[in-house]
């Protein structure tokens, strides 16, 4: 299982991501990357955790290592505590890790294989009135500068911080933050286990008290966490520019209709910057484009489609 | 001309990450760096409980 298990999920992720039929493949990718990310059933029952050698790898998305289910690492808990460890410091393997899967994917991570992008995505489909905060351009501007507040603040600076003056710093974003955290984790172990519950208190409350937001958000807003909040999404989006894996755009073939940066679920204005550093690589773009002019993937060999269309 | 420089660019930045990268994954694993994280993800965290 140790051996065959990671190679199995990225052949299951392949197999599913059938690029000609994104929309579909998409969500298939996401259920499949959720469930065999947290496949450990025993654990929603007992309230454990599973402690085997699976557990060595990182996971790409924010998939909380606490979760009852969770076969893998999450890497921003596992950055988190390397930062805080006084004789580690810093985890080259977690580093290389966001490293790689920047380099080669950027922020598709988030769109296709993180478990509470999906819970996001989901809780949009209820059909309640939406909201685009894009339509306030100077505030959705400056909200997007949030998340990269948090993973200066959070992520580094409170880790290092404990650790230097007090010995031993603490995964900060996870302590005072992750949604994804209480509701993968904190949530499934308090209700299988008493002596959990019997804890919880003050922090409990602020942090379900985020999830509340979070979750009433994204009924009105498409992924507010990830557009606003996520310091691993904020990570893996300054990658975004020179990843493999990306968006062109054939100027020849664009007639400009607009079609795309409206489905565009991060507000992108796909023709003019379609690599920004706030694309998932979702593929909605390239699904609703009546052209043909957007492709969404890795670079094909003599291909007539261009490279990102320059700033008209 | 500025676009094809810019695509050299982004390949050379590419090349530049995906190298950083594996040298980085290198020297974690010859340090053992996946025992720390299998010991912090074989603990519950209790941060994330939200009540460490």
């Amino acid at each position: 299982m140790c051996s065959g298990g990671p190679s199995a999920y990225v052949w299951g992720v392949l197999a599913l991501a059938d690029l000609r039929r994104q929309k579909k493949g998409r969500k298939l990718v996401q259920v499949f990357v959720t469930g065999a990310g947290n496949a450990w059933l025993p654990g929603f029952i007992n309230g454990t955790i599973y402690q085997g050698q699976l557990k060595r790898l990182c996971l790409p998305g924010l998939n909380c290592y606490s979760c009852p289910g969770a076969l893998g690492a999450c890497p921003l808990g596992s950055l988190q505590s390397s930062l805080a460890d006084p004789h580690l410091r810093i985890s080259f393997y977690v580093l290389g890790f966001i490293f790689l899967l920047g380099g080669l994917l950027g922020r598709f991570v988030c769109g296709w294989l993180c478990p509470f992008g999906l819970f996001q995505e989901l809780l949009h489909k209820i059909p309640v009135r939406k909201w685009k905060p894009e339509r306030i351009p100077g505030l959705h501007r400056r909200l997007l500068w949030i998340k990269q507040a948090v993973l200066v603040v959070f992520v580094v600076l409170l880790p290092v911080f404990g650790m230097l003056v007090s010995g031993y710093g603490q995964p900060a974003f996870c302590t005072y933050i992750c949604p994804s955290g209480t509701f993968m984790a904190g949530i499934p172990l308090m209700a299988a286990n008493a002596s959990y519950r019997e804890l919880a208190g003050w922090l409990f409350a602020w942090k379900a008290l985020i999830l509340l937001a979070v979750i009433v958000t994204s009924l009105k807003i498409m992924r507010p966490f990830c557009r606003y909040l996520c310091p691993l999404g904020a990570l893996y989006g300054y990658f975004n520019r020179i990843s493999l894996y990306r968006i062109r755009v054939d100027s020849d073939s664009c007639n400009n209709c607009g079609a795309c940066t409206r489905q565009c679920p991060m507000a992108v204005q796909v023709p003019e910057d379609g690599n920004t550093a706030e694309c998932i690589r979702c593929g909605e773009c390239a699904a609703v484009c009546p052209t043909g002019a957007i492709h969404c993937g890795f670079p094909r060999r003599r291909s007539s489609v261009q490279e990102d269309r320059p700033i008209a | 001309m500025d676009q094809k420089q810019s695509k050299n660019n982004e390949k050379t930045w590419r090349l530049i990450v995906l190298l950083a990268a594996l040298t980085m994954l290198a020297a974690g694993f010859w340090r053992d760096e996946t025992l720390f994280v299998l010991r912090r993800a074989i603990s519950i965290c209790l941060g994330c409980i939200g009540i460490g």
